[in-house]
């Protein structure tokens, strides 16, 4: 959306330097990136949409494998992330507040606040996942390992690690029943790997967007007169978070307290 | 600047004009780096025609495989790879990007007297992910192919198949998004860039289809792309979401690939429906019976197409309360298909029919979408299906609706458009012969299959019991008709580039806003942007498009190769 420099039309009127040759006014120019980024989210919906059906279908198939693997993650953690990115969409906010009221210094301002707190969330982040690489709960990695850690599960393994016989058919079953129900656990972590991480992949688009329009913004290319892209880059930032807005709890909350 | 609009060709020979978007500009960079939608529609056109070229190679060693009941030409795990290649091949990279991509890129901001498309550099970085994902997919195909069917049923794909698989669910991956961007720029084009007086219901049913298409692209492509990641990373990670022995749901990967599969048979027929539109109402040289039924009814497939994708899993495992339900749902949406082809017809009565090569085209495609269309509701019958399901019926039938339909359409817009993309007249009896070969071929490779499926030939066996080869060489004997023809428009549509005569800008006399720039367009399409007071398809006295003496066309006669000096 760089503008392509075109001061004079055919007749000699004079056009604002961001209007693109094929459109004939800002107005025009404005409402169809504007109903563009609206199809682009409608399709991120359907993006996200695919796995939030995933996530459905299994919830609902293994809700106690769900609730353990629930139980692995930081709930704080995930807490401390959900309030970073409500700011970030406050203060995203208010630099295109700033860029529609001509404030080139506050738009510089909240564009990093938010590239800030958006670089927060991906920290965060990055811990969690390291911390989930230390307790071998990478779905996708040999070495996943899962105990169980519900105390009635505790309880059931002891009672039948007392009252089976060893090598019996139902130590067997037992332990075959483990390793699936540690499948299971291992679904809910491949499916919180896959959301999170896209979720994760779109912040960093995010950032990269944010960084072109901290550019735009010290060149003081943004005024009243044009501010489509800070609007429909915060857009895209609304729609991020509001992913996670669902994510967090879906992930994070439901059925911790079976446990508890 | 009324008069630039106004068609006064009747009196003057069709001349080239000398300043077009073809001569702008002579450099490779100035086609690999184009934002001009019409160069765009010019470097699809030649991509998708490569991979139809390659497809159909596919399609021929598959026929001569079955001409003989015993597996003799090929073993059984190459022939698998031959109708995957042929299947991905076809749908991916030709028949989902040929009509939106070339004709609708071309066509849609001329029709609606736009410069270009809303996104012009998205337009291009559509084209380059095209080429990202075929590139992908081919170099897939080189190593060694895929055996899975187009359709990568689990858990065969995820954990049996020894093929490469990844690269090329990779590749369809990519080239999704280029899909996705091109209804994007579509849908955003159509709202914002129509021209002063070009209302919503002044557009042509060409640029109302697109719209219904692009609606299907947005919503339905990124589903199939989400499930192509967890294929490829459940093949990677050995994870199991779709794996049974894992904890994982094979129904679901069927269920999320027909999610989008299904609705892409829309992506895939719909533009076809536009063209066909465009064909019968012009070609008829009246306006178009129920213009708003049929507009209405592109957004209603596109709807409805989105609820049925069941009635692909009949014979699954689903549920049959739920198959009771695609079932219905499947009867629904052939009601907004058949308003078209009931309008369609309704056009023709009393019209002043003209059966120029797209017109034939045009007359194919109803003919053979109907019976494409009616043996759909037979499979779409649940209990029917049962007795059908993975026979040569389907087959037949999904090759009436995508051969004789979208391919049909493809061939009869790029006749009816021709003159228009590149200002030249190809020849019209090679053009017809071509045409009458091509429907010939079609039906004796296709008919015969309905008869092998009803008497339970599988679909996807290289060897068949003996009493089913005499429709199988039916079939292989069609199958090479097809091809000549398929190969006829390669030479004579070259060959009108170099020595057709000029096309005038209106060589069929016709009202649309297309009609009313040069042939070929200039860069900005339109010298003036035109402001629209007619409504759409408006042959009238006041059109200015008859002959006064005779009320027929007259003048610009098609140009045969033979009457060149």
């Amino acid at each position: 959306m760089a503008a392509h420099i075109e001061v004079h039309d055919a007749h000699g009127h004079i056009h604002h330097p961001a209007l693109q040759h094929h459109f004939d006014n800002m107005e025009q120019q404005k409402e169809a990136v504007s109903i563009g980024m609206w199809f682009f989210l409608v399709q991120e919906i359907m993006f996200f949409g695919g796995m939030f059906l995933v996530y459905l279908l299994f919830r609902s198939k293994f809700p106690m494998a769900f609730a353990v693997g629930s139980n692995h993650l930081n709930m704080w953690l995930g807490l401390l992330n959900t309030i970073v990115l409500i700011v970030s969409s406050l203060t995203m906010a208010m630099a295109v507040w700033s860029a529609q009221t001509s404030k080139r210094n506050l738009q510089i301002i909240f564009i990093i606040a938010t590239m800030f707190l958006g670089s927060v969330f991906l920290g965060v982040k990055a811990y969690e996942y390291y911390d989930k690489y230390e307790s071998n709960l990478i779905p996708f990695s040999n070495t996943f390992r899962w105990e169980p850690e519900g105390e009635h599960l505790i309880e059931e393994r002891k009672m039948i690690d007392e009252h089976a016989a060893p090598n019996s058919v139902e130590r067997e079953m037992v332990a075959n029943n483990y390793y699936q129900f540690g499948n299971k656990v291992r679904i809910f972590f491949w499916i919180y790997f896959a959301m999170t991480g896209l979720h994760a992949l779109h912040m960093i688009i995010g950032l990269g967007i944010m960084l072109w329009l901290l550019y735009g913004a010290i060149r003081n290319r943004f005024s009243s007169e044009y501010y489509a892209p800070v609007e429909i880059s915060g857009l895209y930032w609304h729609f991020v978070d509001i992913v996670w807005i669902f994510l967090f709890p879906l992930l994070y909350l439901l059925g911790r307290h079976f446990l508890e | 600047m009324q008069e630039n609009l106004v068609i006064n060709n009747t009196q003057n020979l069709p001349v080239y004009p000398k300043l077009n978007y073809l001569n702008n500009g002579h450099t490779v960079s100035s086609w690999l780096l184009t934002k001009d939608h019409k160069r765009i529609a010019i470097l699809y056109l030649l991509s998708v025609s490569v991979f139809f070229m390659l497809g159909g190679i596919y399609a021929g060693l598959i026929r001569l495989e079955l001409l003989t009941p015993k597996g003799d030409l090929v073993e059984s795990g190459t022939y698998n790879k031959l109708f995957t290649h042929h299947g991905i091949l076809m749908i991916f990279f030709f028949l989902i990007p040929s009509i939106p991509a070339v004709l609708g890129n071309f066509l849609i901001p001329i029709m609606i007297g736009a410069k270009d498309l809303a996104f012009p550099r998205i337009n291009l970085l559509s084209w380059y992910l095209y080429i990202a994902g075929a590139s992908f997919t081919l170099w897939a195909l080189i190593q060694g192919g895929v055996d899975t069917g187009w359709t990568f049923y689990t858990p065969y794909s995820t954990t049996f198949s020894n093929t490469y698989v990844i690269a090329t669910g990779l590749g369809i991956f990519i080239n999704g998004f280029s899909s996705i961007l091109t209804g994007l720029n579509f849908i955003v084009t159509i709202h914002t860039m129509r021209a002063p007086g070009m209302t919503w219901f002044r557009l042509p049913l060409f640029v109302w289809a697109h719209y219904a298409t692009s609606l299907v692209m947005v919503l339905g492509t990124p589903v199939l792309a989400i499930t192509l990641l967890l294929l490829v990373v459940e093949r990677v990670g050995r994870v199991g979401i779709f794996d049974p022995a894992l904890g994982g749901d094979p129904i679901l990967f069927q269920h999320l690939f027909w999610f989008y599969s299904h609705p892409a048979v829309y992506i895939m027929v719909l533009p076809g429906m536009g063209v066909v539109s465009e064909l019968i109402a012009n070609f008829s040289r009246k306006r178009i019976f129920g213009y708003t039924f049929i507009a209405f009814s592109s957004i209603a497939i596109a709807v409805f197409g989105f609820l049925v994708w069941g009635h692909h899993m009949f014979a699954s495992g689903q549920s049959p309360y739920a198959g009771l339900v695609f079932s219905f749902l499947s009867m629904v949406v052939a009601v907004p298909s058949a308003i078209k082809v009931f309008n369609w017809t309704a056009t023709l009565y009393k019209g002043s029919i003209s059966y120029d090569t797209p017109m034939l085209y045009g007359l194919f495609f109803i003919g053979l979408f109907l019976i494409g269309g009616l043996t759909g509701l037979f499979l779409g019958a649940m209990g029917l299906d049962v007795h059908l399901t993975d026979t040569y019926f389907v087959v037949a039938h999904f090759h009436y609706v995508m051969v004789g339909g979208a391919v049909l359409a493809y061939l009869g817009g790029l006749h009816y458009w021709w003159p228009k993309m590149f200002g030249r007249m190809y020849s019209e009896f090679w053009s017809k012969l071509s045409a009458m070969i091509i429907f010939i071929g079609f039906n004796l490779t296709f008919f015969p299959q309905f008869i092998l499926g009803y008497m339970g030939m599988p679909r996807r066996y290289h060897a068949y019991p003996e009493e089913f080869q005499v429709f199988n060489i039916f079939s292989t004997a069609g199958a090479s008709v097809l091809a000549v023809g398929l190969f006829l428009p390669l030479f004579y549509l070259t060959y009108s580039l170099i020595r057709g005569k000029a096309a005038g800008d209106n060589p069929w006399l016709l009202p649309g806003l297309e009609w009313r720039t040069t042939s070929p367009p200039p860069t900005e399409n339109f010298i003036e942007t035109p402001i629209v007071t007619w409504e759409a398809y408006e042959f009238g006295e006041e059109s200015g498009l008859y002959d006064e003496e005779t009320h027929h066309k007259s003048e610009v006669k098609p140009v045969s190769l033979f009457d060149q000096n």
